[in-house]
Order: structure tokens, then C-alpha cells, then sequence
């Protein structure tokens, strides 16, 4: 059996919003939202990508906080829209959903099972690269590394098109930033 | 400077920022469904979509230090050419690819050392912009000098329409390190950035770049100004005539 000794290196900003989570007053509206998937990859939530930022109950109003990936994204008022139906749906009438810049969004927030994902869908997750170092790209089909880059933007902002020279499969990569 | 003075600093100096995003951004997005291939088409759109994300920013913030109802609306449609005080060389028409090119490169150079020097801004409104900005550029100049490389350094045909783009924009380039007193006092009261100080690793950059792309560096001798005091060239106006053309139409109009 190996044994996983590494310490998982974790941004201090991506703790403080898991503890955020932990020490929740309202434990069960961030369950409903793990319901609310990203438009464009629906088999990861909100809070999976990082951008579901806080939830308070202030009087009667449900205040969600959330801070966008890339600064023109479009798939950002639909995210809002979700968040706000979901919970419209649960009985919440009154929501107000709220942006936040800081801290910059990072995809070194995500979750290794949360990459997982990514890849068994299709794309190449980010691993643990930031916009200056690139962590390894694999191809999400047949795992080579032999690959060639089609285009430096893919169908979204936070995509670039690949190739892989091993299997031919055209893919999308979601780049470290 | 009074607290009032100082928040109408701030807020003309955001606008300042949100008109060069949002002049360059429409200017990238003309390309769209005319990029030279598929792929290239989608880059040029996706950098738009980040500029224009990145007017949002700024023109929502100067809604809010303004008080008075205006919206980010307000801002990008409901002005005409000379209250625009972008830099000049975000408006001027997208040209040919390589004039596209050549001008997003000198702007992402740019672009990179002002957001990076905006970190430290003493407004953390403006800094947190300024976070997403700067890594959203690091991939904007990563393809963009990948294309001056790969345009110098190409066909005969590549490389002379490359020198002939540089050729035109380098007039327009002093204006981008130029500060005026509102800027000089943003930047002593630690809000703006020093964009004069960005000169010297802006050059030598540009120089490393155009050099490795057997492009030579223009000696030109003439320069134009006036963007941030409200004179443009003739092509802004025909721009916005084209962008503002929903809320010219239907005054009021909401989506
Ligand atoms: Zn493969």
C-alpha cells in the first residue's frame, strides 16, 4: 500500500473559505447551493470552482457573495441566476447576490476531486500552475503529454485549445491562473 | 485635497481606466466571426470579453463614488467623444492583423507593469481590479509577443506589414507614459499609478521583442496626445456612433 504523504499546499485565502464553510450559522443553504453547477461545465458547482464565496442570513435575506473567474466572463450572471432560483425554489424569497473582487479568483482553489471531474469530462484541469508556471498538462483522454497547443484562448477565457499528438483528441485545457 | 476633491480624483481617474478598456475592447471585438481562423477568432473575442469585464470594473466603481444614480451605463453609452478619456491608442481602428497585433502587444506590455504597479494603489477598490487585471494580461502578452515573433519573423509579406503597423502606432505611445496634475496628485496621494516610471522596462521590453522579430525600432518623430483631456483622433467618434448606437436609438433602454 503507498501511503499519500503530501501536505497539500492550500492558499491561505482558499482556507479562510472552506473554514468559512465549516463554521457556517447556515450549514444547509451551502448544501443546496453544491446543486448550482457552472453554466458552461455542469459537472462542477460553484462551490467547486471557487466562486461561491460566503452565504449569510441577514434578517431576512439570504446575502450569497461570489467573485468571478475572468472579468468579462459571461457565464457570471447566469451563476448569479442559479444561485438565485435555487434558493427561490427552497422557499428563500428574498436573495441578494453580491460580487467580490478580493481575493482574485484562483483555480489553485479547486479541489483535486473537483479536477478529477474536469478531466472525466473532458478537459484538462489546471493542476496545481499559476498564470506564470504551468503545471504539466495532460491529455484528459489517454493521459499522454505529447501534445501540441491549438490556440492560447479555447471556447472560453479560462480554456486553451489542445491537441494530442498521441490519440488525435482535441481538448480544451482550463489554465492555472 | 478635500475628501470630495479626492473622491472626484478617484473617480475621473477610474473612468480614465474604464474608457481605455472599453475603447480597446470593442476594437477587439469587431474581429469577432473576422479572425483570420477559428481559433484566432475566439482568442481576439475572449481578450475583448476581458477588457470589456475589466471596463465593468472601473465604470461600476465610478457609478459608486458618484452618488448621483449614474451607472456603469452611464458611462459607456450615454457620453460623446470628448468627455472619453482614453489613451489614444486603444481607439485607433483595428487595421489590419497585424496592426491588431502589434498595438495589443504594446498595449499588454503595458497593460502588465501598470496593473502590476496598481497592486500597491492605496484605493483597495482599485487594487482588487487591478488583481484580476494583471492575470489576465500575463496571458493576453504571452500570445500577443508569440504573434510579433511569429509575424517579423514569417513571410515578406508578414514582416512588412508588421513593420509598417509599428511604424504607425509608435507615434502614439509617449502619451501612455504622460501624466497630468490629476494624475501627479493621485499618484502622491499614493492612488495612481507612476505611469512615467513604467517607461524604461516598457522600452526595454518592446526593444528585446521587436528585435527578436527582425523588426527594426521606429525613429519616429512625431508624436500625438490629447486622450485623457478629451481630444481623440476622428475615429473615436465613429466608433462610438456604432457602440452607442442601442442607447442613441432607444434613449433608456434596458436589457
Ligand atoms: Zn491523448
Amino acid at each position: 500500500m503507498t501511503v499519500d504523504n503530501r501536505i497539500p499546499a492550500l492558499p491561505a485565502e482558499e482556507y479562510a473559505r472552506r473554514q468559512r464553510r465549516v463554521e457556517s450559522a447556515v450549514p444547509e443553504l451551502w448544501d443546496l447551493l453544491d446543486e448550482v453547477k457552472d453554466p458552461e461545465i455542469p459537472v462542477i458547482s460553484l462551490w467547486e470552482l471557487g466562486v461561491l464565496q460566503e452565504i449569510e442570513q441577514r434578517d431576512e435575506t439570504v446575502v450569497v457573495t461570489i467573485t468571478p473567474t475572468y472579468s468579462g466572463c459571461p457565464a457570471m450572471s447566469v451563476m448569479e441566476e442559479d444561485v438565485v432560483a435555487a434558493l427561490h425554489a427552497a422557499g428563500h424569497d428574498q436573495v441578494r447576490v453580491e460580487t467580490r473582487l478580493s481575493p482574485a479568483w484562483s483555480t489553485t482553489w479547486m479541489t483535486d476531486a473537483a479536477q478529477e471531474k474536469l478531466r472525466a469530462w473532458g478537459i484538462a484541469p489546471p493542476g496545481c500552475g499559476s498564470a506564470d508556471v504551468a503545471a504539466v498538462i495532460r491529455c484528459p483522454r489517454c493521459g499522454s503529454e505529447d501534445l501540441r497547443k491549438l490556440s492560447e484562448f479555447g471556447s472560453t477565457a479560462c480554456k486553451a485549445l489542445y491537441q494530442c499528438n498521441s490519440c488525435a483528441e482535441p481538448f480544451d485545457y482550463f489554465k492555472p491562473i | 485635497m478635500t475628501a470630495t476633491d479626492s473622491n472626484e480624483a478617484v473617480l475621473q481617474y477610474a473612468v480614465r481606466l474604464g474608457d481605455d478598456a472599453l475603447v480597446l475592447g470593442h476594437r477587439l471585438s469587431e474581429w469577432c466571426s473576422n479572425g483570420p481562423f477559428l481559433e484566432e477568432d475566439l482568442a481576439l473575442t475572449n481578450v475583448a470579453l476581458d477588457y470589456i469585464g475589466r471596463a465593468r470594473m472601473f465604470y461600476s466603481y465610478a457609478a459608486e463614488l458618484s452618488g448621483d444614480g449614474r451607472s456603469e451605463d452611464s458611462f459607456a453609452y450615454l457620453r460623446d467623444c470628448r468627455e472619453f478619456t482614453n489613451l489614444l491608442l486603444h481607439e485607433l481602428p483595428r487595421g489590419d492583423f497585424a496592426f491588431t497585433m502589434a498595438r495589443q502587444y504594446l498595449v499588454d506590455e503595458y497593460a502588465l507593469a501598470f496593473m502590476q504597479a496598481l497592486l500597491e494603489s492605496e484605493d483597495e477598490r482599485l487594487a482588487g481590479i487591478a488583481a484580476k487585471a494583471v492575470k489576465e494580461s500575463k496571458y493576453h502578452l504571452r500570445r500577443s509577443r508569440d504573434w510579433m515573433l511569429r509575424l517579423g519573423d514569417g513571410t515578406a509579406e508578414s514582416h512588412c506589414r508588421l513593420q509598417t503597423a509599428v511604424d504607425d502606432l509608435w507615434g502614439y505611445t509617449p502619451e501612455l507614459f504622460e501624466l497630468d496634475a490629476l494624475e501627479t496628485s493621485l499618484v502622491a496621494a499614493g492612488v495612481a499609478v507612476d505611469s512615467a516610471a513604467l517607461r524604461p522596462d516598457w522600452e526595454a521590453a518592446v526593444r528585446a521583442t521587436l528585435e527578436e522579430a527582425t523588426i527594426e525600432l521606429p525613429q519616429a518623430d512625431w508624436s500625438v496626445r490629447g486622450g485623457r483631456q478629451g481630444i481623440h483622433t476622428e475615429s473615436l467618434g465613429h466608433m462610438l456612433s456604432d457602440l452607442q448606437f442601442m442607447q442613441r436609438a432607444y434613449p433608456g433602454l434596458e436589457w
